[in-house]
C-alpha cells in the first residue's frame, strides 16, 4: 500500500490555496471600495472546491497551436456580487459585507491550516514510530 | 502564493486613500486663500480612482487601485465684497476657493475609514501568512 502525500493530506491543501485566492479577491474589493464603476467580485468556494475534488476532465491538444484549457482549480470562475443597494458612482462594493466575508474567510483559512497541521503531525508520528 | 498579492492590492488601496487625504488636507488648508482674480483662485482638488485591470489577469484576478489623476472642481469660485482687503481688485471684490468644507470633511472620514479597512485586511493576511509559515512545527 503506497501512501502518497495527496492521500495523507486530503482536500486541505486545495482548500487552503482556494481560501488564499478568495482572500485576494476580497482584499481587492476592500481596496476598490471607493473606485467608481468597480464591481465587487467573489469566488464561489463550494463550486470551485467541488471542481478541484472531482476528477478533472482535460482537453486533448492535438496541435501545438491549440491553447491550453486550464483546469477548474487553476482558474476559478469569478462571479459578480449582487449589491443590496445601488450607488450613484456604479460601485457595487459594500465594505461591511466585504469585511465580514474576509473575516469569515480568514477563520476558514486558519481552520484549514489547523487540519493540515494535524495531518502533518500524524505523519510525523507514523514516521517516528513512537 | 496569492496571499502575498494582498500586500500589493491593499497597499495600492492605502496609497490611493492617502492621496485622497492629501487633497482633502490641501483643500481644507486653502479654503480661505483669497486672490484678486477668478483665474488665480485655488480650486478644490479631488483624485480620480480606477481599478488597475492591466496587472490583473485570470491567474491573479485581484485588481489594484490606480490614481488616474487629480481633477479640479468646476464649481464657481466664491466672490465676496471686501474693499479693505489688500488682495481686493479695483472694484473691491476678492475671490475665494470653491472648497465645500462639509464635502471635504465627509471625504476625509470616508478616506480614513477605507484606509483602516485596508490596514485591517493587511494585518489579517500577515497573520495568516505567519501561521502558514509555522505549519508543521
Amino acid at each position: 500500500m503506497a501512501l502518497t502525500f495527496n492521500q495523507a493530506l486530503g482536500i486541505h491543501p486545495q482548500a487552503l490555496s482556494l481560501r488564499g485566492r478568495r482572500a485576494e479577491v476580497l482584499a481587492a474589493n476592500v481596496a476598490n471600495a471607493d473606485t467608481p464603476n468597480y464591481k465587487a467580485r467573489d469566488l464561489d468556494f463550494q463550486t470551485v472546491l467541488a471542481g478541484a475534488k472531482s476528477d478533472q476532465l482535460s482537453l486533448t491538444r492535438t496541435s501545438d497551436c491549440h491553447l491550453a484549457a486550464p483546469g477548474p482549480s487553476e482558474n476559478p470562475e469569478l462571479k459578480y456580487r449582487v449589491p443590496s443597494h445601488p450607488s450613484v458612482d456604479g460601485n457595487s462594493v459594500e465594505p461591511d459585507r466585504e469585511r465580514a466575508e474576509f473575516a469569515h474567510n480568514a477563520v476558514n483559512y486558519q481552520s484549514s491550516l489547523t487540519f493540515l497541521g494535524g495531518r502533518f503531525r500524524s505523519l510525523l508520528t507514523a514516521i517516528k514510530g513512537e | 502564493m496569492s496571499l502575498f498579492r494582498i500586500f500589493d492590492v491593499s497597499g495600492s488601496g492605502m496609497s490611493a486613500q492617502t492621496v485622497r487625504l492629501n487633497t482633502t488636507a490641501s483643500n481644507m488648508a486653502n479654503a480661505e486663500s483669497v486672490s484678486s482674480s477668478a483665474n488665480q483662485t485655488y480650486r478644490a482638488r479631488h483624485p480620480v480612482f480606477s481599478a488597475d485591470f492591466d496587472k490583473a489577469n485570470r491567474n491573479t484576478p485581484a485588481a489594484e487601485v490606480k490614481v488616474l489623476g487629480i481633477v479640479e472642481s468646476s464649481a464657481p469660485v466664491r466672490v465676496e465684497y471686501r474693499p479693505d482687503d489688500p488682495q481686493a481688485d479695483e472694484k473691491g471684490y476678492v475671490y475665494l476657493p470653491n472648497v465645500n468644507p462639509v464635502e471635504e470633511l465627509s471625504n476625509m472620514i470616508s478616506a480614513s475609514r477605507s484606509y483602516q479597512d485596508n490596514v485591517e485586511v493587511l494585518n489579517t493576511s500577515k497573520e495568516l501568512l505567519n501561521r502558514t509559515l509555522d505549519l508543521g512545527r
